[in-house]
This record gives structure tokens, sequence and C-alpha cells, in this order.
């Protein structure tokens, strides 16, 4: 909300500051700092907690939270803490931001703490970078992050972790900053395993169920293999420049680093391999629709809005690396659309809302490296960005539903699954404020005019096709197809997320008689951070409008004020990319490959996205959705279950059954069958040689000494010959 | 002050910490069959005589650890003439002096309970920690291979009789019985190898055996068997595959703070050794000994820490935890520079640190004896024991070089050294062995925090008395401080490198 805002206000003010010129940080260390003070409190009120309740329960029953006195204390000041210090840091970093807004800086400006490491050859201090990139990702990451947190007040506030909850959350925000605003890839790496490893904790955070702390050791597995990408790219970096640093890097980049040679190449890829892991991409994608797991404001601030955009922001920064690389970039950008599209057919028969939302996070997160991939840093950067509202907001809503949900079946006792959506219908009389909010969220996110995701998703899909028809593009046939993908995902996102729309507020309602009258709607501290995305989720597209847009009649005849602000923004940044780009690939084609200009497609795109959305309104909303257990009489649980995997078959006549056929194979053979065997293979074939080390540990000293012999005779042989 | 050794009585001078731990020792020895701590004289139920834990015993102790401190201290004041005496003079000494008492200091602080609740005699337990900690620190302050064997057997003797002290547990007698017999057999191989070494070289003296290799004045075949006995002799102590098959039993089977003392003060102690031996002594003849170093750091990296998933012993996993480490030091001395020689200080110095806290957590859970080893055994632990469960967090995350603690720091020094080197794979192997050690770190985390424990109350009687938790607390300051400011360490460690003679790193090696 203040981003918009605060840019609105500015935008006025930045002539007059103009003159003023240079940038003065306003204590950027803080906003590092304040949520990590907010770990160290919940933290230790967590582990006061946990010894009161140990004593509770040794007395006999659980600690009581609706007790006579109230809720404990270790209850009520985490409330106040773990919102309080993330309000602190996204005021520290709007006063940044506005500061930065009138400077115009052209370098980042970095600042250094103390050497972190130093040896005679190598360097790293601790120091933060502010420029534009790292500062809209602090912006995105303290704003959404502080939303989140009120959010997480009201849905956490029967759990009797709670404070533990708010003191991983916190973490999570300390590490996240970490990543964004270190000046060196060391640093950022530290934030890279750190939000790993909160991940980890806040996907098992419901520890006590067996499946959910085996998706957390998911989660850590898969991401430890993207590690290994970052740290061998991170070693080539070393091995050429002789530093980590960003801006030494990157100054010395275009002479260290042949165009297209092998090095850059190397690190590119092993860079993708990284950023893959963290932001879920083929093939690493899997842990995270199993890391919904987690409560769901983790879901929305980990797993949607912040830290699978790790990856995102990785390529973004190291924006140099790539554009010397075409291999590298192809690479990405292949990756990305193929995740797309893949993660959006598996979408469409998911039954479980956070599932749904789980694949289209994947799917979303695709063009986001498609955006990258073709060199579009700010359009994938912007991107980042308003889906960052628009994605949380979804989580959030599908969070105030389950948390309704829950609660009516709850009272009831009711076994039905509170997240499956053939148990949801007609919810939006229940939960008004969700149901609107939740369809701004849609439109956004299927792109349709004016919502954000319109402009973000149709610039990246329009750079895609300017960057295969540039005068020297290096596999222009590649780039027409990514563009030919990346469009039919848009489609399918369109339609699943209608689809979720639909089951879940329209139609007549499923979840009984007796539940129906628990079902309550969200309280304050749950709507409002709704609302407040929704307007992002409304306006937050508006600071990037593409010129050629903004002067057409989708720009209003050029009323928006904000002609490619977020372009130019980045400018310092990325303009030693672009130029890279412009040298080696000429300029960038001002048509479509089968021929129509940016507006053209716009309007197609966005025109073709509403058929797709009122017909799926008509298509879906026109027939009768059955419960998940209505027929779960002695007939046969399970029989009525594979009827239920048919349950679309109305629309899977008309639009979807070979998509519903390729989604189902997806995700049952490739998914299930051969990504998840083969990570499994990994680790019994470790553990298999594990077991066959350990036959020799006999326990006899004769076998010892054998051994030792052998290792001696093994040795000398190798000395000697 | 100025040593001239062709002037006996410097050697004194030169030795004076090692006099003084060695007669401490002594006056531990005495005091504890004397007076107040002399064997009561009613037995017990068991028929043994009854002692009264020895905690005085135990600060005596340590206070004769920080005198000898102040003495490794005053030495930095000292300078020799030259560099051939048979006792070294210099920083890398004196630095690794300094992780010596630090880990007996831990070690005498962690055993206070332990000796108690099982009834050892105290005043010959910590007795034989000094005499093992100045066998050490002649390993860390030879010049002379003859020096180095004679503190190599102090230590290695003073260790044995630690391993089996715990009499009345059979596995304890049986652990020192193998680690004697076994230990016997690889001396065999160094004494040999010194042998070689003299009869190719003419001297025994380090700084000479240098010289005489770089000269080309050593008869080769010879130096060659040699090089390979001695490199087999350290590989055994270091325990490195394949020579690592005692560690295990040793480990497990041994009290637990002299686990904790063997996994890290013996290593550090070999390692030092090892190190001046082969970048000083054999510096000269780097191409022949580099590839079976090589395939030694290799081999121990990735078969430590693939059998080390499959534990479900914690004792066991941390045995097989320290032989991973071992490889990684390995590394270090594979790259043979002086950026590698500095951070294998370092990381001997965290390794210490973190892992005499780690078994430090791992005795309080174990009631301070030997049961409770069981992973399944730390179900809950976290919840329970609060203090407890994040500091055993923090050194599992250090161990597995988590960023921000000094385990990450060290091996980020000896990636370093190995980039220095341009150990491109080997680095590689430590990255993705590292990547796989999280698994088996993490775990016992993951047991801590996100299990329940079995039945209420089963970590109720965790013992962490006062002692225990001076331990921990200076443990986990030191590694989180190492992890946010090592750069003053590694300067202290770099500049104690700089003394060290030739320190090669003339080959830039690409791998076998």
């Amino acid at each position: 909300m203040f981003l918009t805002l605060s840019m609105l206000a500015v935008q006025g003010g930045v002539e007059a500051d103009q003159v003023a010129g240079s940038f003065e940080p306003f204590f950027p260390a803080l906003v590092v700092l304040l949520p990590l003070l907010g770990f160290v409190l919940n933290g230790l009120l967590a582990l006061s907690h946990a010894k009161r309740s140990a004593a509770a329960v040794r007395a006999g029953g659980e600690l009581q939270l609706d007790g006579p006195g109230g809720r404990p204390s270790t209850h009520t000041l985490p409330t106040w803490i773990g919102p309080g210090v993330m309000l602190g840091a996204f005021a520290i970093t709007v006063v940044n931001f506005v500061r930065m807004l009138g400077a115009h800086l052209e370098h980042p400006v970095v600042i250094s703490y103390w050497h972190w490491i130093s040896t005679s050859t190598f360097t790293v201090d601790a120091a933060l970078q502010l420029d534009q990139l790292s500062m809209i990702m602090m912006m995105i990451i303290t704003g959404v992050g502080f939303l989140i947190h009120v959010f997480s007040v009201g849905y956490m506030k029967d759990d009797t972790g709670y404070p533990r909850y708010f003191a991983y959350l916190n973490l999570f925000v300390f590490f996240m900053l970490v990543l964004v605003m270190g000046a060196s890839y060391p640093l950022m790496f530290v934030g890279w395993e750190g939000v790993g490893l909160c991940s980890y904790l806040l996907i098992g955070y419901w520890f006590s169920d067996r499946e959910k702390a085996d998706a957390g050791k998911k989660a850590f597995i898969v991401n430890r293999i993207g590690d290994v990408g970052f740290l061998i790219a991170m070693f080539l970096l070393f091995a050429t420049f002789g530093t980590l640093d960003f801006l030494d890097i990157f100054a010395g980049a275009e002479d260290a680093l042949v165009y297209g040679g092998g090095a850059v190449t190397a690190i590119a890829l092993f860079f993708l391999v990284g950023a893959a892991g963290k932001s879920a991409q083929i093939p690493l994608y899997i842990w995270l629709p199993d890391a919904m797991a987690g409560p769901t404001p983790v879901s929305a601030l980990i797993h949607a809005a912040t830290m699978v955009t790790a990856g995102v922001y990785l390529v973004a920064r190291s924006s140099v690396i790539f554009a010397l690389s075409p291999v590298g970039s192809a690479a990405v950008a292949g990756v990305g659309v193929l995740t797309a599209l893949f993660a959006a057919t598996i979408a469409l028969t998911q039954n479980d809302i956070k599932k749904v939302l789980a694949y289209s996070t994947v799917s979303q997160l695709g063009y986001m490296f498609l955006g990258v991939g073709v060199g579009a840093y700010a359009a994938g950067v912007f991107h980042l960005m308003t889906r960052a509202f628009f994605k949380a907001l979804l989580f959030l809503g599908s969070g105030a539903v389950i948390h309704s949900m829950h609660e009516a079946l709850h009272h009831t006792h009711s076994h039905a699954d509170a997240q499956d959506m053939r148990n949801m219908g007609g919810l939006k009389k229940y939960l008004p404020i969700t149901w609107i909010t939740m369809w701004i969220a849609t439109l956004a996110i299927a792109g349709i005019w004016p919502f954000a995701g319109f402009f973000s998703k149709d610039e990246i899909i329009w750079q895609t096709a300017a960057f295969g028809g540039a005068a020297n593009a290096p596999y222009p046939f590649l780039y027409t197809i990514y563009w030919i993908l990346a469009l039919a995902a848009a489609m399918l996102t369109a339609f699943y997320m209608t689809r979720l729309m639909v089951m879940t507020f329209h139609g007549s309602n499923r979840t009984g008689e007796e539940e129906r009258k628990y079902l309550h709607k969200a309280p304050a501290v749950m709507w409002i951070p709704l609302a407040v995305l929704a307007v992002l989720s409304i306006f937050g597209g508006w600071i990037n409008v593409p010129e050629a847009i903004r002067t057409s009649f989708l720009g209003l005849g050029g009323a928006l004020p904000m002609s490619e602000w977020l372009h130019h923004w980045l400018e310092p940044l990325t303009a030693q990319a672009h130029h890279i780009q412009e040298v080696h690939l000429g300029e960038l084609a001002h048509s479509a490959p089968v021929g129509g200009g940016e507006v053209a497609w716009a309007v197609a795109s966005t025109l073709a996205a509403l058929a797709v959305v009122i017909a799926t309104v008509v298509l879906v909303g026109g027939r009768e959705v059955e419960t998940a257990d209505k027929d779960a009489a002695p007939t046969g649980f399970g029989k009525v279950l594979y009827n239920k995997w048919y349950v679309d078959e109305a629309y899977d006549a008309v639009v979807v059954r070979p998509l519903g056929k390729a989604s189902r194979f997806s995700w049952r053979v490739i998914d299930q069958g051969i990504i998840d065997g083969m990570v499994n293979a990994v680790g019994y074939l470790a553990r298999g040689f594990g077991w066959f080390g350990s036959l020799f540990q006999t326990g006899s000293v004769n076998t010892y000494a054998f051994v030792l012999s052998l290792g001696v005779l093994f040795t000398l042989a190798s000395f000697l010959f | 002050m100025t040593l001239d050794f062709s002037r006996q009585l410097h050697y004194f001078w030169a030795l004076l910490p090692e006099i003084v731990l060695c007669s401490w020792a002594m006056v531990v020895l005495v005091a504890g069959v004397s007076g107040s701590h002399a064997p009561g004289r009613v037995p017990d139920d068991n028929g043994d005589p009854t002692f009264d834990g020895g905690a005085s015993l135990g600060w005596l102790s340590l206070a004769g650890v920080l005198l000898v401190a102040l003495f490794n201290g005053w030495l930095y004041s000292v300078h020799e003439v030259d560099q051939t005496g048979m006792i070294a003079v210099d920083g890398f000494r004196l630095f690794a002096n300094w992780i010596f008492l630090g880990a007996a200091a831990l070690t005498i602080l962690i055993s206070f309970s332990y000796v108690r609740r099982q009834r050892l005699q105290a005043g010959e337990f910590y007795a034989l920690i000094l005499l093992a900690t100045s066998g050490m620190m002649f390993m860390a302050a030879a010049r002379d291979l003859m020096v180095i064997f004679l503190g190599l057997e102090v230590m290695s003797i003073a260790v044995y009789a630690l391993t089996g002290f715990n009499r009345r547990d059979r596995k304890s007698a049986e652990a020192g019985l193998k680690y004697f017999l076994l230990g016997a057999f690889s001396t065999g191989f160094f004494l040999y190898g010194i042998a070689l070494t003299y009869g190719a070289t003419g001297s025994t003296n380090i700084a000479l055996i240098g010289a005489a290799v770089a000269g080309g004045g050593a008869s080769d075949g010879l130096l060659t068997v040699g090089v390979a006995l001695l490199l087999i002799g350290f590989a055994f102590k270091v325990s490195a595959v394949p020579f690592h098959m005692w560690t295990p039993d040793v480990y497990e089977g041994a009290p637990g703070p002299v686990t904790a003392f063997m996994s890290a003060a013996v290593k550090a102690a070999a390692f030092v050794a090892f190190m001046r031996v082969f970048l000083v002594g054999f510096d000269g003849v780097y191409e022949a000994w580099y590839p079976v170093m090589w395939w030694l750091a290799a081999i121990t990296m990735v078969a430590a820490n693939l059998i080390a998933l499959v534990q479900s012993n914690v004792k066991r996993m941390l045995a097989y935890s320290s032989i991973a480490h071992a490889g990684y030091l390995l590394v270090a001395l594979t790259a043979a520079n002086q950026t590698a020689a500095a951070g294998l200080l370092f990381y001997l110095l965290v390794y210490t640190v973190m892992n005499m806290g780690a078994f430090a957590v791992v005795l309080s859970v174990s009631h301070q004896s030997e049961e409770r080893l069981q992973i399944e055994d730390y179900a809950g632990f976290g919840w329970a024991q609060p203090l407890l469960g994040v500091f055993l967090t923090v050194f599992l995350l250090s161990l597995a070089g988590f960023p921000g603690t000094g385990g990450f720091m060290g091996k980020i020094f000896l990636l370093q050294g190995a980039a220095d080197s341009q150990l491109w794979a080997l680095s590689i192997i430590l990255v993705l062995t590292t990547v796989a050690s999280y698994w088996y770190y993490l775990r016992v985390a993951w047991f801590m925090w996100m299990k329940d424990a079995g039945t209420p109350g089963h970590h109720d009687q965790v013992e962490a008395p006062f002692a225990l938790r001076v331990a921990l607390f200076a443990s986990v300051a030191i590694i989180l401080y190492l992890g946010v400011f090592p750069s003053g360490v590694l300067s202290f460690a770099q500049a104690s490198v700089a003394g060290l003679g030739s320190v090669g790193g003339s080959l830039l090696g690409v791998g076998p």
C-alpha cells in the first residue's frame, strides 16, 4: 500500500530534490536487526512457555489457553513483538526508500560494518548494499511480511506453540533481509541457508503430524541440492575474479569473462541449479506443493511472497553474468516457461485449495524465470512484486477460508477435509470480504486489465517475443516456442483460478447443515491485511506500465502517471546487462513472431483470459459439485474417491479432457513416479553404501588390523608405483 | 629473552610450559591418593572403595592448565637464535598449545559429574589428562622426529589408559585394549618411517631433513618408503580412512569425556605434528606425497560422511563425524600453502570447541553415564531442557558448517586454502560431503525439537552441573564469536604459521 501511495506522493517532489542529490541511508542495519531482536525475544518466550507447559503436562493436563486467567504472558507478548518489529523495520525501509527516491542514486551504496572474512587473497566484509533492487525487495519483505504477521495473530491464536511460531517467522524475515541486503555472494549465501532452515522449521511446524514433518525433510533435501549449485557457482566466480563482492565482480565481468564462453556459462548454469532449488523450478520444484503442510500464513510469506523468489532475485542481481551467457539465459527462460506450463496443468485438477495455490505459485515463478531469462530483469522483478501482493492475498484468503471451515468442522466433530474445495461451495455468503478480495487477486493473477498481474505478466510475455525477434537473437525459434507456451500457460492460469473461486465461493453450500451455523467471517486482524493486499493487487501494476500501452486506450490514453517507473528505477543496475545484450543481440523486435504489436497482443491476451474466466464461471458454476465424502457409505469409500477423481466430467468433456489427462500424467507419472523415485533412489544409494561400510565394523581387532594392513599396502604401492 | 640451544640450559626455558604441566600432573596424582581425597576405608556395596568425587581435584587441575597457559603466553616474548634446535619456539607451536590447553580445560570442566557418578579415581583421571596434554605439547614443540615420537607415546599411553579407565564398564576395557593393540601396530610403522627417513637424510631434525630433501641430498628409495610409513602413522592417529577402523569402537566404548578429549585434542596434536613434518620436512618431495594425501582426504570425506548417515547411536555418529572432519583437515594438508596452514589451525580451534560442546550436551543427556545414546532418546529434549537444547543445536549447526557459526568460517578458510592450490575437485568433494553431513547432524536437532518425548518427564533427570555449564557457555560464545568476527583469530593464525619454515605451496596440483 505504502509502496504505491508513497510513490504517488513522492512523484511530485522528485524534481525538487533532484539537486539535493546524495542518498543518506537511514539506519539500514536496524532493518535487519529488528527482526533478529524479535526472534530473540520471542524465542525466549517460547522456551519459557515450553517449560511452563511441560510443568502443566506433568501436573496432569494441557496448558489451558482459555483458562480463567486469560492467556499466559508468553502468548500476549508475541502478539505485539512479532508484528511490532516488522512494523519498525518497514517504517525504516520506507524512510530509506523515500530518501533514495529523492536522490537519483547512480551507484549502489555499500555500508561495511566489519571484515567478516579476511585472508591474504580473499576478503568479505559484513556489508549491506543499498540500491534500487535491494530496496524494492526490502519493501516487499517488510511490507507484505508485516501484513502476514498481523494476519497470523488471528490465524494462530489458538495454537499452543504461538510464541515459537513468531520466533521462527521473525528469524525467517531476518535471514531473508540478509539475503537481499548482503553486498556479496557469501552474505547472500548466509541468508540463502538461513531462509532454508526457517522454511524447514516452519513446514514441520506441526511436527506431531508425521506427514508434515516428512514434508519439511523433503524441502530440506531438495534445497541442499540447490545449495550445492550455488556454492559451486561461487567457487567459479572466486576462481575467476578473486573476490565475491557484487560491485567488484560486475565491474570486472566484461573484461574477465568472454561473451558466451565456457566459464560464464558454467557459472550461470550452476546458479540456475541453485535458483531452481530455492524457487521450485523443474526439476527441483517437488518440495513446494508438499511444503503447504505448514501453517497457511507461512505458505503466504515464505512459499509465495518472499523466499521462493530468492532465485529470481539471484538471477536479477547477477544480470551481468546471465547477459554474458546466452546459453545460461536461454536455460533460465526454458526452465521457467516449462515450469509455468507444467505446474499450471497440474493445478487444473487438484481439489485441495492449497495444492492449487501451490502449483500456481510454481507456475508463476516460472514466469519470473522466463522474464529474467529473456533479459527483462525489470519485468521479472515487476512480476515478483505484483505477485507478492496477489499471491499473498490468495494464500491469506485461503487461510481465512480454511480457518473458518476448520472451526465449523471442529464444532461438529466432523472429519471432513477442511481444505478440500469439494466440501466448500457457496462460501461467499459467509466470508464476503474474503470472497471479494480473492476475486480481485484471481483477476490479477489471470492477467485481466487493469489489475496488477495484467501489466507484469504481459510485460514478460511481450519481452519474450521481443527478445526472440532481436536482430542477432541466439535461438529465435526457441524463443517463439517459449512465447507460445507462455501464452498457453496464461490461459490455464485463468481457468484453474476461476475454478478455485467457483468451487469455493459459488454454487450451493456443501459444508452440511450443522457446520453451516459455525462458519464465521474473518476477524479484523485477518480481513484488514486482505483488504490492503487487495488494494495493492489492483493498483500495484500501475507503476510500470510500458510506454506503448500507457499511451494507448489501455493506459487511459496516458492518464497513468508513472510510465515504466520500475524499469527506470532499476536502470542503474540493469544498464550494464542491457548494454551487453544490445551489443551482441542488436535491437529488440517491435512485433510478435506472428505479427502484431505490443498493444494488440495485450488486448488479445486480456480478452482471451477474460473469456476463459467467464466460460469457466458458466461451465463449472452451472453444475453441482459433490462433497468429498458424500457417498462415503459402506458401499466403499475408495470407489467414491475414484469417481471424485473424475468429478469434473462436465467441463472435462468440453474443454479439458486432453489437458486433464496430461495433468494427471505429469502429476502421477513424472512428479510422483520419476522425480520422486529419483530423489528416493539417491537416498537409498547413500544409505546402502553406508550400511556396506559399516559391515566391516565387526568389532574384531583382527579384522581391523587386517584392513589397516591392506591400507598400508595400498598406500605403499601408490607411493612406489 | 633470546634462546641459544647450544646451551643445554636454554631447553629448560623453551620447555617451561611442558615441565610445569608434567609437574602439576604429579601434584594432582599425589593429591588424589592423600588427604581427604584418599579412597575411603569403608567399601561400598560393590566392594569398591568410596570416593568423594574429586571436584576439588578437578579445580586443582584446571588451575594447573591456567598456569601453563600463562607460561605459554610468556613464551611469546622469547626468541630462538636459529631454527634448528630440537624444540621450536614459534607461533605455530604456541597457537597449537592454546588449542590443547583449551581442550584440556573443557575436558576437565565436563568431567566433574561423570567422574563422580561413575566413581572414577579422580586424581589419576585428571593427572592422565594433564599428562596426555603435555604429550601433545611436546608434539607441537618438536622439531625433531624423535621428540615427536616421544610426545606421541606420552600422549598415546595416557589416552590408552584413559580409554579403559572405567574398568567397571566392559565396553570401556575392550575399547582400551583395542586402541592399545592397534595403536602399537601403527606406532611400529611410524617408528620404522623415522628410521628410514634418518637413513635417507642422515638426520632426524625436521629442518635439516627439509634442507636435505630440498637439496636433493636424500636417497630416493629410502626416503619414499620413509615418507609413506610416516604418512601411515599419522593417518592412523588422525583416523583417516582406511586407517580409521579403531575409531568408532574406541570412541563408543571410552568414557564420554575421554571421547570428547580424544576426538578433539588428540586429533589436533596429530595434525599439528603431521603438518610440521610434511610441510617443513618433506616439502621438497611434495609431488611424491600429495596424490596419496589427495586420495586419503577424498576417501575419508566420502566414506565417513556416508557411513555417518546410517548411525543411530549419537556417540558413534559423532565418531564418524570426527573422521569426516579429519578428511576436511587433510584437504588443508594436501593444499600445503600458507592459507591452508592458517586455515588448519583455525579449523582445529573451532572443531575442538564445537566438538567438545556437542559431547558435553551428549553427556548430560546420557545422565553422565553410557546410557540414552540412541537418537530416539533426544526426542523432545529441546523443549524439556531449552538451554541445553539450544546449545546442542548451535554445536550441530557449526559441525555441519552453517553460516554464522565458526564451523562455517573454518570450512571457508579450508576451501580458500584449497583454492589457492587450485584443488578444485577436492573442494567440490568437500562441499558435497558437507552438504550430505547436514542430514545426520540436523537429524539430531530434528528429534530434539520436532518429536515429542515418549513419556512426559523423560528429560527431567538430565544432569548439567555448574562446571559443565561454564564449559558450554564458553564454547557457544567462542563458536558464535568466530562465526561472526573470525578475522582477529584468523590473522593470529596467519601470523602463527608465518614462522613455520618453508611452507611450500610450490606446486599447484590439480588432482592425481
